[in-house]
């Protein structure tokens, strides 16, 4: 019996392990400033963690089918523990634990403390049970009013939204059900939602911020990669959650000006 | 010790106040379990619908027809909550600890025992109220066992929002009426009722994580009662306590000022402890397994018992570890962060002293064995993915992803339940005087440890590669595609898991009417309940009250007669 726990849970380990050091199921690939400071700190969190956990159970295992009851057995030990080792043991872990979390902490101070650069491309994205809306300000650099009293999903874009027509800054204010922001430059991610809270989740931006009803959540990233990419909910909002679904794409600066003026020219 | 002569009772004689109304501890525990193992197969048939909807959503199951999106939901709420309060919370405190901490403590009974019967019974009836959701209007609600607003809190916001989630709510609330009454009792018993010579630091391991997890639940459920309260008057009366100013479908919710993110805070606040309220019981039965089975003392007692206080006193400081991606404010992330890494401290310490109580042992591998060393390994799995998720930045890919309730079921879920499976194999004896079958149990454990690695480990994968919680399917976005055939394995690896647990049910009716005569002390084992008649009698010791000598754990004493010595051996009084 000793010896069958042993190899079910070294077995255990072992598979555990390799499914994450082959990568089998991974990240996507990360295409924004931050994923390589994210990724980087995955990485370690998963080698001092993968080591810990590797050694426990292997230790586990050992120790079961080393110390099994049987004829030629020593009796056990007497023994009610040993101080200094737990004083160690509790110390190591502590220094590792709280260090890891202040090696991570600038990535989160880099990601959320600092507002979004004055050059940033604004969008507003709002969650509307079951679809993402994007807004943008137009040349005037100025989201228009909207008001609650006048949100009509069914009516798709700017009625969505309950963009108030008569504020003056609504005329150049553009509604798209994509999103589309230049490569290589900081995108200033302005979140809201009407009904429920939804999360506004890009896997290839290591992107995500729920958007709740009654808060404006300012937010930042900065895509490096030109794509498209798929923009997910990741907070239950009701039975469309799973289809609630939208695309990013990523171009450069000259199609999106070019993109925006159509827009524009569109509406007009 | 006027608790001690207020609670005595003469032992009933009708049926009624024996089996159903009862005042005895022992009855009530059996309650609790047997309300627990109901409840289990109903969490636990639902989350096989889940598996099965999610890798087939066009199938059409025998009876129940199709899945449509919101059932899938309604399922996940619904496994979730009953899982959580019916199963986690009640079999271990409940059940065990009712059954077992006043016999421990050399207590006839606990110490207010109407109190307990009520608590029972309310427990009972929250239970039903929740079930009933399943059968009104609209079903039961789909805002995930969460119950985030403004979702929860709006009739119009989908279907199960209606009576289903108003059930919801008042079956959480009665729950929190009930777990109150109850940790009053554990603590006033394991307070004022111990026996002559059982201080608080003689007491076995599992006496502390009762008396733990029953003041978490004091203060933590109070706070889940006044939450649920407020929820419901926001539904039902118009308060904004939850909801802002907002429309559902383009119609105004008549709304407007309330704090999605309040119910948050108060509903975490209560959810991490409840974290520990699942699995503190079990690191006691484990501690007890073990050093019973390794024929050794625990590994450094006092360093068990801090770190169990430890882990009481921050579980109620990390709450916000929840709500990284939340929209507060990043700055207390930091704070709540570095709280929740320390939490791993302690529970390096209890895995530490796990692995030092093997060492150098003698390790006899029975049931209640096995799945103590199962729980070892679930605990390590579990915990170490904790370090990930406490981690504001890496919240940011992994907040909300299939690698949260990989981390939690193996943590809370299948390592509280083995604790379970461990306290049952080990108990029965005690409380059925009756042996569990070995080979059945044997063969359980190892299908459920596989099985259940063989689901729960592969969704840290999936939450890798960025699938969200509470896709009821993987059909809409593409980037999901290819998680599908590992989906599947998980579907079928929960088929298999669910099947031993036929075993199990099996193996305890078997047992209870068949299985061989236990002695009194099967397991050689220390403690109290070991001493007394099995199973003991109404007032648990045949009117004599046992004096303690010794510590919990006096395995292999040198120069000992046995290699076990009682609590209640006077012979060899030990340093401890």
């Amino acid at each position: 019996m000793g010896l069958l726990l042993l190899c079910v849970i070294w077995l255990i380990t072992i598979a555990s392990t390799y499914f994450f050091i082959a990568k089998t199921w991974w990240l996507p690939a990360g295409a924004s400033a931050s994923a390589a400071a994210i990724d980087h700190q995955f990485a370690v969190t998963f080698v001092l963690m993968g080591v810990i956990f590797v050694a426990a159970q292997m230790a586990l295992g050992y120790f079961v089918w080393k110390y099994r009851d049987r004829a030629s057995a020593n009796n056990a030990s007497y023994s009610h523990g040993n101080l200094k080792l737990e004083i160690i043991w509790t110390t190591l872990t502590l220094i590792l634990f709280i260090g890891l979390n202040l090696i991570g902490g600038p990535i989160w101070a880099a990601e959320r403390f600092r507002p979004a650069a004055d050059e940033a491309t604004r969008v507003e994205v709002t969650g509307i049970q079951f679809a993402w809306y994007f807004r943008y300000p137009g040349p005037d650099g100025k989201f228009a009013t909207t008001k609650p009293e006048l949100e009509d999903p069914s009516a798709g874009g700017e009625a969505a939204l309950g963009l108030d027509p008569s504020d003056p800054a609504s005329k150049d204010d553009v509604v798209t059900g994509i999103m589309v922001v230049p490569v290589g430059r900081e995108v200033e991610v302005i979140l809201r939602a009407h009904d429920v809270i939804h999360s506004f989740f890009v896997p290839s931006m290591r992107f995500k911020q729920d958007a709740v009803p009654g808060l404006a959540i300012h937010v930042h990233f900065t895509p490096t990669e030109t794509g498209s990419y798929e923009i997910a909910c990741a907070e239950l909002c009701g039975l469309g959650h799973y289809k609630m679904h939208g695309i990013l794409k990523v171009v450069s600066q000259s199609e999106f000006d070019q993109w925006l003026v159509a827009h524009e020219a569109e509406k007009q | 010790m006027v608790a001690q002569e207020s609670h005595e009772h003469a032992a009933p004689q009708g049926f009624i106040r024996k089996y159903v109304f009862s005042l005895d501890h022992k009855v009530i525990g059996l309650q609790y379990y047997f309300l627990a193992l109901t409840a289990v197969l109903v969490g636990m048939f639902l989350s096989l619908l889940m598996r099965i909807h999610v890798v087939w959503p066009n199938a059409s199951l025998p009876l129940l027809g199709d899945i449509k999106p919101e059932t899938y939901l309604s399922l996940v709420t619904m496994h979730g909550t009953i899982m959580v309060f019916f199963v986690l919370t009640t079999a271990p405190q409940g059940g065990f600890g009712n059954y077992i901490l006043p016999i421990q403590i050399g207590a006839p009974d606990m110490a207010f025992p109407v109190l307990n019967m009520l608590s029972f019974w309310t427990t009972l009836v929250a239970y039903l109220v929740m079930l009933a959701a399943f059968f009104v209007v609209g079903g039961a609600p789909l805002h995930g066992w969460t119950g985030y607003a403004p979702l929860s809190a709006l009739q119009s916001a989908g279907p199960g929002e209606g009576l289903g989630a108003d059930l919801w709510i008042t079956s959480i609330a009665l729950f929190c009426v009930a777990s109150l009454m109850g940790a009053l009792n554990f603590i006033t018993t394991t307070l004022d009722m111990r026996a002559r010579g059982m201080s608080m630091m003689r007491m076995p391991l599992t006496c502390w994580s009762w008396f733990i997890t029953a003041i978490l639940g004091l203060l933590a459920f109070g706070v889940l009662l006044s939450a649920g309260i407020l929820l419901l008057l926001d539904r039902n009366i118009g308060t904004s306590f939850f909801v802002p100013l907002g429309t559902v479908n383009g119609q105004l919710t008549g709304h407007k000022g309330g704090s999605p993110l309040l119910w948050q805070h108060l509903f975490w606040f209560f959810g991490h402890p409840e974290v520990y309220i699942a699995i503190l019981p079990g690191m006691g039965v484990a501690s007890q397994v073990l050093s019973t089975f390794s024929r050794k003392p625990i590994f450094g007692y006092k360093a068990m018992v801090y770190a169990m206080l430890s882990i009481g006193l921050l579980g109620f400081m990390v709450w916000g570890h929840h709500m990284f991606m939340s929209g507060m404010s990043p700055y207390s992330a930091f704070a709540f962060s570095v709280m929740t890494m320390a939490i791993g401290v302690p529970s390096a310490i209890k895995t530490f002293n796990w692995l030092g109580t093997l060492h150098k042992g003698r390790l006899r591998f029975q049931a209640p064995m096995l799945f103590a060393i199962g729980f070892v390994s679930l605990f390590v799995s579990g915990g170490l993915s904790g370090p990930f998720l406490a981690q504001p930045a890496l919240d940011i890919p992994l907040h909300d992803t299939a690698f949260v309730p990989g981390h939690f079921h193996l943590i809370m879920g299948v390592a509280a339940i083995f604790g379970i499976f461990a306290a049952t194999y080990y108990w029965f004896p005690k409380m059925f005087g009756r042996m569990m079958n070995e080979r059945l149990a044997r063969i359980h454990f190892f299908f459920t440890l596989i099985g259940t690695y063989c689901v729960f480990m592969p969704m840290h994968y999936l939450g890798l590669a960025g699938q969200p919680r509470r896709y009821s399917q993987l059909t809409e976005l593409t980037y999901l595609h290819h998680l599908l055939p590992l989906n599947r394995f998980m579907t079928y690896a929960a088929v298999v898991t669910i099947a031993a647990q036929l075993v199990f049910l099996f193996n305890l009716f078997w047992s209870i009417f068949k299985g061989v005569k236990a002695s009194d002390n099967p397991w050689e084992a220390t403690t109290l309940e070991w001493t007394t008649a099995t199973p003991p009698p109404h007032d648990n010791f045949a009117g004599h009250t046992p004096v303690v000598y010794n510590g919990p754990y006096e395995y292999s004493v040198p120069g000992a007669p046995r290699d076990y010595v009682m609590q209640s051996d006077p012979a060899t009084v030990t340093a401890h």
